[in-house]
Parts: structure tokens; sequence; C-alpha cells
């Protein structure tokens, strides 16, 4: 699989984008690396973010996931490889840098403080003031009204902006961080594993408000490490194992079952039959795990060295 | 892909809002423990001493409550802020002996010693903030450091300028009485002198529940005692809120300090230390939470009045004032568990 294939014209052989007429991404990356001091944490990843699609990047603890966003959000520098906004070569010099054109990240601990209003927390640090010098206030009654009327854009139905943002839900609270990016300008918008620490059904909420902001236009890239959430929701999926990529697709052409077996990896399904095997005694749990090994190198249609 | 399919309610007439009371908000605000502690002891001083209620004994209760609770508006936001200052009881003696040894010394008008107090009182809230921000140390550390520190300075500046452990007397000095008229005045409403540091008192309740409540500084006063780092991540100045909250404790002790100056003529170098925890005490009693992020500007007066109250009411109940301590810390004990039922139900509604 070469990732340089995949660009704007194959994605749109099959559907219609109404926000995308040129051929440029809103972001992309072309073989991207990173290294501190000797020890090589991404190398010669190459992916792309459009308006209204959703990139997911899958991969298990210490695949690069995190060295990646830190790069897209402007934390860490790459020292090799392009980074392109809008066509246009970007190096962000700080989070700053990154939010200024327009791409905002939701960290897994969403930066809100429990104990505050969720309206008070959804303009932290960017509040609405009327006023003059010294006696300038806050306009409280319109926060509180776009605060609603945002978080309802996102399908978030509130029972009440004044209450303190901590009685929400995991799922509630990653949703008003994920309407304040959307709503302070982002175009881009990561999201650090969003429903690691979540139920299946507020992962579900999720993931429902993912596709709330891929409908209004923004370039939403998901990192998670379960498939079975980035596939519904994703258009392309960038697999990072040990730091490389191992795979860049699109949608149309993987499935769920795909996605699965490249994420576990059969490989160490493979290897650990053989372990098994070594092992003596066990033939029921050996040939189960061979059978599942058969079914990987079936799905994949390719063998794993 | 049925997930798509959400519907996008309007949330502006929710079923579910109407079901908190106003009671129940009532009940969610922080200074409510508080404020039936503060009437419970009133009823109860009024029952055991019919003095208490008059007039001119509560204008007295009131002046009491306000010498704590004027320190207790800085304390408590910069509790909210999520910090402590341990400094506040001797800070304040310090302004006071800088006015007033500054003016004697060099014989100027008290109001140069009175603006030097100013700016050395601010100062000493910078410095505290500053070490803390520089160092990221606990506040505890912090601010015990410069409280021993102040208590030395205080003690060994007045013995080498003054000569003695209580600072010259500058009552005779050029703009004492109109100084006087400022800091330590009484004014009479309806044949009741009320002293001036009471309006003084409700005068910064006022400017810090509206800052606290209207104004994005208080937004990032809240974000900074709640959350430090998501305050930071999401553009707030934390640095300089916390810096400018221990230099709001700093002009409260300024103008405390000038009071005591202006009251008298002279102040004792030794004094003030202890009463940073009363203003600590008058916080909590308040519902500021020791951990920072909750609280409110009026939980600090009114935990201010609780400690009049009981400061002077033991008195008009003649009872022996040994007993005051005692009363004072079984009352924190009380307030800040009713407190913790409170908000506790409060939430669970």
């Amino acid at each position: 699989m070469n990732a340089n294939e995949i660009n704007q014209q194959t994605l749109l052989q099959n559907e219609t984008d109404p926000l995308t007429h040129t051929a440029v991404h809103l972001l992309s990356m072309e073989g991207i690396g990173k290294h501190y001091g000797n020890i090589i944490a991404l190398s010669d990843v190459t992916m792309a973010v459009d308006n209204g699609r959703v990139t997911c990047v899958l991969g298990d603890n210490g695949a690069g996931k995190s060295t990646l966003i830190k790069i897209i959000a402007g934390l860490h520098q790459h020292d090799a490889g392009v980074l392109k906004v809008m066509g246009e070569d970007r190096k962000f010099s700080s989070p700053r840098d990154a939010l200024d054109v327009g791409i905002a990240t939701v960290y897994q601990d969403l930066a809100v403080v429990p104990l505050m209003p969720i309206w008070r927390n959804f303009f932290l640090g960017s509040e609405l003031t009327s006023g003059f010098g010294p006696f300038k206030s806050m306009d409280v009654e319109k926060m509180k009204d776009i605060t609603l009327k945002e978080l309802a854009a996102m399908g978030i139905d509130l029972r009440d902006v004044d209450q303190p943002i901590g009685q929400l839900s995991g799922g509630e609270r990653q949703c008003v961080a994920i309407a304040r990016a959307v709503y302070f300008g982002a175009k881009v918008l990561i999201l650090d594993e969003p429903t690691a620490a979540l139920g299946v059904k507020q992962s579900g909420v999720v993931l429902r408000y993912i596709l709330q902001a891929r409908d209004r236009g923004l370039g939403v890239v998901f990192i998670t490490h379960n498939p079975h959430h980035a596939f519904p929701v994703g258009d392309r999926f960038l697999l990072l194992k040990r730091g490389k990529s191992i795979g860049y697709y699109d949608k149309k052409d993987i499935t769920l079952d795909e996605l699965t077996a490249q994420m576990a990896g059969g490989a160490e399904l493979a290897e650990l039959a053989h372990e098994l095997e070594q092992l003596g005694g066990h033939s029921d749990v050996v040939k189960e795990v061979q059978g599942e090994v058969a079914g990987v190198t079936q799905t994949t249609g390719r063998t794993y060295e | 892909m049925t997930i798509t399919q959400t519907k996008t309610k309007t949330a502006a007439a929710d079923e579910r809002v109407g079901k908190r009371s106003p009671f129940q908000k009532l009940l969610g605000r922080p200074e409510i423990g508080a404020l039936v502690g503060a009437i419970v002891l009133f009823v109860f001083f009024a029952l055991v001493s019919p003095t208490f209620t008059q007039p001119n004994a509560f204008a007295t209760v009131l002046y009491g409550s306000s010498t704590i609770g004027i320190m207790a508006v800085g304390v408590s936001l910069l509790m909210i802020g999520g910090e402590f200052d341990l400094s506040a009881g001797v800070a304040v003696i310090s302004s006071a002996l800088t006015a007033s040894l500054f003016s004697w010394y060099f014989t100027t008008n008290v109001w140069v010693g009175v603006g030097l107090a100013l700016v050395v009182s601010l100062s000493i809230g910078f410095i505290n903030g500053w070490i803390l921000m520089k160092t990221k140390l606990p506040s505890f550390i912090v601010t015990l450091a410069t409280f021993l520190m102040l208590t030395g300075l205080n003690l060994g500046l007045t013995r080498l300028i003054g000569g003695g452990v209580s600072s010259p007397s500058i009552s005779t000095m050029d703009g004492f009485a109109s100084a006087r008229a400022v800091f330590a005045s009484s004014v009479n409403i309806g044949g009741v002198e009320v002293k001036i540091t009471v309006f003084i008192w409700f005068a910064l309740v006022a400017v810090a529940t509206w800052l606290l409540m209207r104004t994005r500084v208080g937004n990032w006063i809240f974000a900074v005692g709640g959350d430090a780092n998501a305050a930071r991540a999401v553009g707030v100045p934390v640095k300089a809120t916390k810096i400018g909250l221990f230099m709001a404790v700093g002009f409260c002790a300024w103008i405390l300090g000038m009071h005591n100056l202006f009251a008298f003529d002279a102040v004792q170098s030794g004094e003030g230390v202890g009463n940073e925890f009363l203003y600590i005490i008058a916080a909590v009693i308040g519902g500021c939470l020791l951990t920072g992020g909750y609280g409110s500007a009026i939980g600090g007066a009114i935990g201010a009045f609780i400690f009049g109250m009981a400061n002077k009411g033991i008195v008009y109940a003649q009872w022996n004032p040994d007993w005051f301590k005692f009363f004072l810390g079984l009352m924190l004990l009380l307030a800040t568990i009713v407190n913790l039922i409170v908000k506790r139900r409060a939430e669970l509604k």
C-alpha cells in the first residue's frame, strides 16, 4: 500500500463533497519523521485531512500517535518530511501557532475546570465582555445563550448551563470541549483518544459528536486504539506501529475485519500459537489460535513477516 | 450508519430545567452553611443577652466583624484561587509600621507614609506570588517563610528606628487628622456610631463579588483555583492571576493596617501573629474550599460576621472571654460540616 496514491481525486470518486472544490488538502503530512535524541518516535508518516472528512489514526500504545498529534498541535516540531496547511508548508513553533491557523486539539484531560459552570468553562480564556476600562464586565447572558445554542447545534441535550461541568458525564464533557473548539473557529479538530475512558454508550455519544463536527465542515483527526470506534466514523485510516505507518487506507478499500486484524497484529498471534505448540499440551487452545491466524491471513489476504 | 441520525433539539425549553426550585438553588450556594450558622448564632446570643440586639451593641459587633472581614475579602479570593497566605496577619502590622515609622523618622506628612505603606503592602503580595510562581512550592511554605521574616522585620526595624517595641506616636504630625478621618472615623446613623471600616468592608465585599461573578478576572480566579493546568491550556494568564490575588490580600492588609494605625496613634510591633488563621477561618466558614476553585466573597463576609458575633457576644453575655477560642474552634468544625452536608445534598438534587 503506497500512501501517496491516496489523493483528493481517489477520495471523491464515488461521493460528492460540496465543501471541497480544489485538490488541496486542509492539512497534509508527507514523510513526517520525529526523533527524540537517538530514539526514533515517528518515521515516514503520510496522511491527509480534508474539510468534512474524518481521518482516523490507529495504533497501540507507543505506536507514535501522541507524537503525531503533538506535531500537528504545535507542541513538537517534526525533523523530517513536510507538513502542509492548505497547501502551504508549515512548521508550528507553539500551540498558539497551530491555533491561529485553526487547528484545535481536544486533549484527553480536556482542559476543563470541574467545579466551574459549563458556560464559564466554555468561554474560559476567551470571555465576552462589555463596558469600558475598569468597568468591563462579562456579558453573562450572551455567553450563556451562545453556550446553549452551540451545544444544541452539536446535538447536546443540555439541562442547565449553570451546573458545574464536573456533574456532566465523561462523554458530555468531551462534547463540550469539542463544541468549544468548533465555536472558537477550529478548521481542523484533533481528538486525542476521546473514547478511551468511556463506556460503550458514552463512546457512541462521542462518535455522534465527531460526525456532527464533520457535518459542520471540519476536518477531524480522530486518534484511537479501537477499530470498532474508528471504522463507523472514519473516511481514512492511518495505522501506526512502533513509529511507522503500517497502512493508510481509504474507507472503500478496507473492511472493519481487515482493520481489526491489522490492529490485532496477525504476526503476534502466529507467534503465540507457535510458542504454545512448543510448550506441548493444550492442543485445543493451539487449534483455536491457529484458526484465528488463518482467519486473519484470509481477511487481509496477506502474510506477515 | 444509524448514528448519523441525530436530532438537534432546542435546549431552550427543556423539561428538566424546572426541577431545581429557587430554594434548592439557594442551597447550592457556597455561603449557605455560613448563613444558617450566622442566623442560629444571632438568635442564640439575642436570647442569652438582651443587650446584644441593641443598635449600639450591634454596631460594635459589626466593627469587630469588619476588622476580620476586610482581610477575609482578600483571603477568600486568594483561597478561591487555590492559595493560602499565612503572612496576611503580620502583613497588616508591617503596613502600619511602614507608614508610622517612615513618617516619624523623616518627619513627613503622614500621607507620604500611607502611600509608601500601600507600595510596601502590594510589594509583599507581589513577592509572595512571584516566589510561588517561580519555585512552584506550596503557598503554605512560601507564605510561612514570609510570615516569619515579616514578624522578625516588624520587631527588628521598629526597635532599630523607633527604639522600642511600639512605634512612636504620630498623633501630632501633619495629615494625621485627615488620615484618621479616612481610615478610623465613625459615621452617625440614627444616633448610632458606626465605624467607617464597616462601610469599607461592605464596599470591598461588593467589589469582590462583582469581580468574581461578572468579570473575566473572576472567571480566571475560579479557573486557576479549580485546575491551573486546564486554565493555562485555554489561555488564562495563571501566573498574573495568582500574583494579582496575593497583591489583593496586600491591598486589604494596607487598609486594615492604616485603620489600626490611625484608630490609635501607635502600633505594637509584635501584633498580628495568629490573625492570619482568623481570616482563613472566616473564608472557610463562609464556604471557600481549602483546595480552591469554589467559594464566594459574601461567604467570607458572613464568616467574619460569625466571628464578630461570637467575639462580642461572649462579652455581652457576660461570660469569661477565655472561652472564645473554644467557641471559634467549635464553630469552624460545625460550619465546615454543615457546608459539606449542604453541598452534597444540593449536588444530589
